[in-house]
């Protein structure tokens, strides 16, 4: 059976994903560790399918302003992936950095776009090396632009492409945590991560780890 | 306040107020009979339906289908095609990229100009295109459209 729409991914679909999530999460958080010189642990990611207006509830409805994060993939894989950041996730980023917090995305200097699209590179290298080490397939990716805006005109990017394939997002959320897991005084952020592949790359990415559609 | 979500539309009478919020690259068609102060909106997500794959099952989410079906569910309450006027917001690029997928709000706006046209339904204001994100309400009272972003000020046109 061929991939026609999003809705017939099941639990197994859902494991993969999660698994290649938790890899590249924890690539992802070593690297962020040495970048920003602080412990930072995970914990396991979510992956699920919402629909878009449950997608927009789950960020904090529509007129939420929040910083998106469109990463071009290419090469075996193709597709986007759009990471939507909270202010928490960019205010742990800049104060682990240059000490300071901002009160609204909206404040973000140029510095502070350049150093979140370099985390961005960093989350969206690791998923896709992720990928590539446990399947041998060859990905590139894009440089990372960046829209701060609301949240539902931000959603709607990934939704004009799922409109074609079914009414579904696929998400991924990774949680990073500052700080020790088990101190109570850590601080956890979470990245909410939109995989918007084609569907002939998805049943390739679940072919060559022997998993039927 | 009627809210209308993307890929929807709906039609209220004086003195109800629609309203769509965050439209990104998505365009709100607002049409008004301004002698019955019946007003009409669609939110549209895609040029057109003929283009479709397997999401044509919605025909609210394209220009072409949805506008029509505004058109007929305006008449249907009294209002007459000749008397339409119509105010568009939104077709925003919300990434900057070289790539035509993320054209879409372009491309949303020539189709939405291009049925309204067919219709002979002149637009009398326009709040489209740019990097940013819109809220629009729609006041049936007196035909005006109220767009609203993150980070510029209200707009009432």
């Amino acid at each position: 059976m061929s991939l026609q729409n999003m809705d017939q991914l099941g639990a197994m679909h859902f494991d993969v994903l999660r698994e290649i999530g938790n890899i590249g999460q924890g690539n992802a958080a070593s690297s962020l560790s040495q970048m920003l010189s602080q412990t930072i642990d995970i914990s396991v990611p979510t992956v699920k399918l919402l629909d878009f207006n449950e997608s927009v509830q789950y960020l904090g409805g529509p007129e939420n302003v929040v910083l998106g994060m469109l990463v071009g993939l290419k090469g075996d894989i193709n597709g986007m992936m759009l990471y939507v950041l909270q202010k928490s996730f960019a205010n742990s980023m800049l104060n682990a950095v240059f000490g300071k917090e901002i009160n609204e995305l909206t404040d973000l200097d140029e510095m502070d776009m350049s150093f979140i699209q370099e985390i961005g590179n960093i989350l969206a290298g690791s998923y896709v090396n992720a990928i590539s080490s446990l399947t041998g397939l060859t990905i590139d990716i894009s440089v990372p632009t960046i829209s701060i805006d609301m949240a539902g005109a931000i959603l709607a990017v990934p939704a004009v492409e799922f409109a074609q394939i079914g009414n579904s997002v696929l998400f991924i959320d990774d949680s990073f945590i500052f700080g020790e897991a088990s101190k109570s005084d850590n601080n956890e952020v979470k990245s909410n991560m939109i995989l918007v592949p084609e569907l002939s790359s998805l049943e390739t990415l679940f072919s060559r780890l022997g998993i039927e559609i | 306040m009627v809210n209308i979500g993307i890929a929807d539309l709906n039609v209220v009478k004086s003195p109800d107020v629609l309203a769509t919020y965050a439209l990104g690259s998505c365009i709100g068609i607002c049409l008004y009979d301004a002698e019955l102060k019946i007003a009409g909106l669609a939110h549209i997500m895609l040029p057109w339906s003929k283009e479709a794959g397997s999401g044509a099952d919605n025909t609210r989410r394209y220009a072409d289908t949805g506008i029509t079906e505004l058109i007929q569910k305006m008449c249907a309450m009294g209002a007459k095609k000749y008397r339409l006027t119509a105010k568009i917001a939104g077709g925003a690029q919300m990434f900057s990229t070289n790539s035509t997928v993320f054209n879409i709000g372009e491309r949303n706006i020539e189709a939405v100009k291009k049925v309204l046209s067919t219709y002979n339904i002149p637009i009398v204001a326009e709040e489209t295109g740019s990097n940013f994100g819109r809220t629009v309400f729609f006041y049936s009272e007196d035909g005006i459209m109220e767009v609203r972003a993150a980070t510029k000020p209200t707009k009432r046109v």
